[in-house]
């Protein structure tokens, strides 16, 4: 298993070069320049920052130099936020947007099992009937409007939770319930689905059989295995919350990854743009390869490949 | 074609899909032909700023002095304008490279699903931010050259590069019937006749294919509606003076403060697009589970 997971590894190195080549190379040649957000910049000045920001010469070599950088850690300097190297940024804002983003998919993981387990169980009737309504509206509900819609309800109407700001436990709930909306609602709606199909199995009937409380069969039989799908779901989910913390993040206020990365694609800001990608992209390979590994723990059937 | 009978009969059966397919048709008509009757033009701007819904502005105004009703439904049209076009080219891409993939099979199928799985791993929205921002001016010099300059190259690259995003999951979906269908008899047969795979492909498998295509388009579109406001939301997507669902709910949002509340500019545009992505996801989930082979009932 080693050597495969090695494999994997080895393999994201060209998905990487790949990712990192296209952006860079991409923002680059872009007409918009990294400086001309401050006004008329003295051409000898101007020369300067490029120097300073490896900016200089061709393309191609200051593609160069920034791979060489980067294969060795360093993602350069930012060229928007002057003197603050993108790594400082990054170590700076990723735990931010870690906190948040589990704290909201711990939240998904725990309303959408729950509630798709209980509407499993009450199959076909009111009550799985409600839950699949709220879940499907819970994914057809952009997160951008249901945000706005609960901080104007609980933060300015009702005033019980501040609409702005990071730091506090009650500043950090209603942004991570916002988020996990959407994959709270999806995770409800594939429990319920499996759970369906598992109830419906041999060893179900055995495990009835045997004399089981209805509670027993559910919990220690049946939930283990319909629980397969959240895990292949897991990959799509984080990947969601990644960019869905982008528009929490810019809403809230919140002093995380997803700002930063907007405003840098929006002023060409090379090496920030480039930086966050990396960032992203690897954080999504590990987090595939983890979920496959964690399948393949799991369900014995199941080959990694 | 009788696929489109059976999505006709699937939801003809079923009330709350007859709702949904009926509204679907109301916003359609009311964006493109009931714009016209609101009085107000989409960039007719006036004094009177954030008015709140009166009978001369049903939905109210914004803080332009826009009709939000005439922005309301003008955003529709372009929302849906760009998840139809979108959902095409996704559509497109997904269902010849199943195909492909699927009949060729062996080496070949495990190089481009192995490859589908890659762009499953990447962050594709933000790559999509990345591209749609760099390559706005080359993309509008180009098409000034052109000589085309009724396009808007945003909405070019944003349409593009959503319908280069969203076509992995039909892809899987085609490729695994393909890899069914097949192994039939009568693909043998035509075989034996001495057809060509294209011919196979096109005549024989793909009419086979139309229904499951059919129910996985209705489940594209709200995917590309929801990216598309997404981007424009963060300004990073459509630009004034064009306007979109994303870019009004934007515009509301970022006017929230504690003394005065503007909600008519957050319901209005906010509730349609909610209530039109709700009606595209039950439409799609009530004909997957009545014409989706593979689903279970």
């Amino acid at each position: 298993m080693s050597a495969i997971i090695l494999r994997r590894l080895l393999q994201a190195i060209p998905v990487l070069f790949i990712v990192v080549t296209l952006t860079f190379l991409l923002v680059r040649s872009a007409p918009g320049n990294p400086f001309s957000t401050e006004k008329k910049i003295p051409p000898e000045i101007m020369e300067q920052l490029e120097k300073q920001y490896n900016l200089h010469g061709s393309i191609w070599s200051q593609y160069g130099q920034y791979l060489w950088k980067v294969a060795h850690g360093d993602l350069s300097l930012s060229t928007q936020y002057r003197n603050r190297s993108v790594n400082e940024i990054i170590a700076q804002t990723l735990p931010v947007s870690m906190t948040l983003g589990s704290l909201a998919y711990f939240l998904a993981l725990l309303f959408g099992i729950t509630f798709g387990a209980w509407a499993a169980v009450r199959h076909n009737r009111a009550g799985d009937r409600a839950i699949m309504l709220v879940a499907l509206l819970g994914i057809s509900i952009p997160t951008f409007v249901i945000a706005p819609v609960l901080v104007m309800i609980f933060a300015l109407w009702f005033r019980v939770l501040p609409a702005y700001g990071w730091g506090s436990p009650d500043q950090i709930l209603l942004p991570a319930v916002c988020l996990s909306i959407p994959f709270a609602a999806a995770i409800a709606r594939l429990t319920r689905g499996s759970l369906l199909e598992v109830l419906k199995l041999d060893f179900i009937r055995t495990a009835r059989a045997k004399g089981l409380s209805e509670d027993a069969v559910l919990f220690r039989h049946a939930l283990k295995v319909a629980i397969l799908p959240i895990i292949g779901y897991s990959g799509p989910a984080v990947a969601g919350i990644l960019t869905g913390s982008i528009v929490i993040e810019t809403l809230f206020g919140i002093p995380g990854i997803g700002p930063f990365f907007v405003n840098s694609a929006l002023n060409f800001d090379p090496f920030m743009t480039s930086g966050v990608v990396i960032v992203f992209s690897l954080f999504l390979i590990l987090f595939n390869l983890l979920a496959d590994i964690l399948y393949f723990v799991v369900d014995r059937r199941v080959k990694l490949e | 074609m009788k696929p489109l009978r059976d999505y006709y009969r699937v939801v003809r059966r079923d009330a709350l899909l007859t709702v949904c397919a009926l509204f679907l048709l109301l916003v359609l008509l009311v964006s493109f032909v009931g714009i016209y009757f609101t009085g107000y033009t989409y960039d007719q701007i006036s004094d009177a700023s954030l008015l709140p819904p009166s009978s001369h502005h049903w939905f109210g105004t914004d803080s332009n002095g826009h009709d939000l009703l005439t922005r309301t439904l003008f955003g529709a049209r372009i929302s849906l304008f760009v998840a139809a076009v979108g959902t095409l080219v996704s559509l497109t891409i997904g269902v010849t490279y199943g195909m492909i993939s699927g009949y060729v099979g062996g080496r070949v199928d495990n190089i481009m699903m192995r490859l589908v799985e890659i762009i499953y791993s990447l962050p594709t929205l933000v790559l999509v931010i990345v591209l749609v921002t760099t390559l706005d001016r080359p993309v509008a010099n180009l098409l000034k050259d052109l000589g085309w300059t009724a396009v808007n190259p945003r909405l070019v690259l944003i349409v593009g590069f959503l319908g280069l995003t969203e076509w992995l999951t039909m892809a899987r979906i085609i490729r695994g019937q393909v890899l069914v269908l097949k192994q039939q008899p009568f693909v043998q047969a035509s075989l034996a006749l001495g057809q060509s795979h294209t011919q196979i492909l096109w005549r024989h498998l793909f009419p086979n294919l139309l229904g499951i295509i059919i129910v996985y388009l209705t489940l594209t579109i709200p995917a590309i509606m929801l990216d598309e406001s997404f981007m424009s939301f963060l300004h990073v997507g459509l630009q004034p003076p064009l306007a979109s669902w994303g870019t009004l709910v934007s515009d509301a949002a970022f006017l929230i403060n504690p003394i005065k509340l503007y909600w008519w500019m957050l319901i209005f545009p906010g509730g349609l697009m909610t209530l039109t992505l709700l009606a595209l996801n039950f439409l799609g989930d009530g004909l997957r589970d009545a014409l989706d082979p593979r689903v279970r009932k």
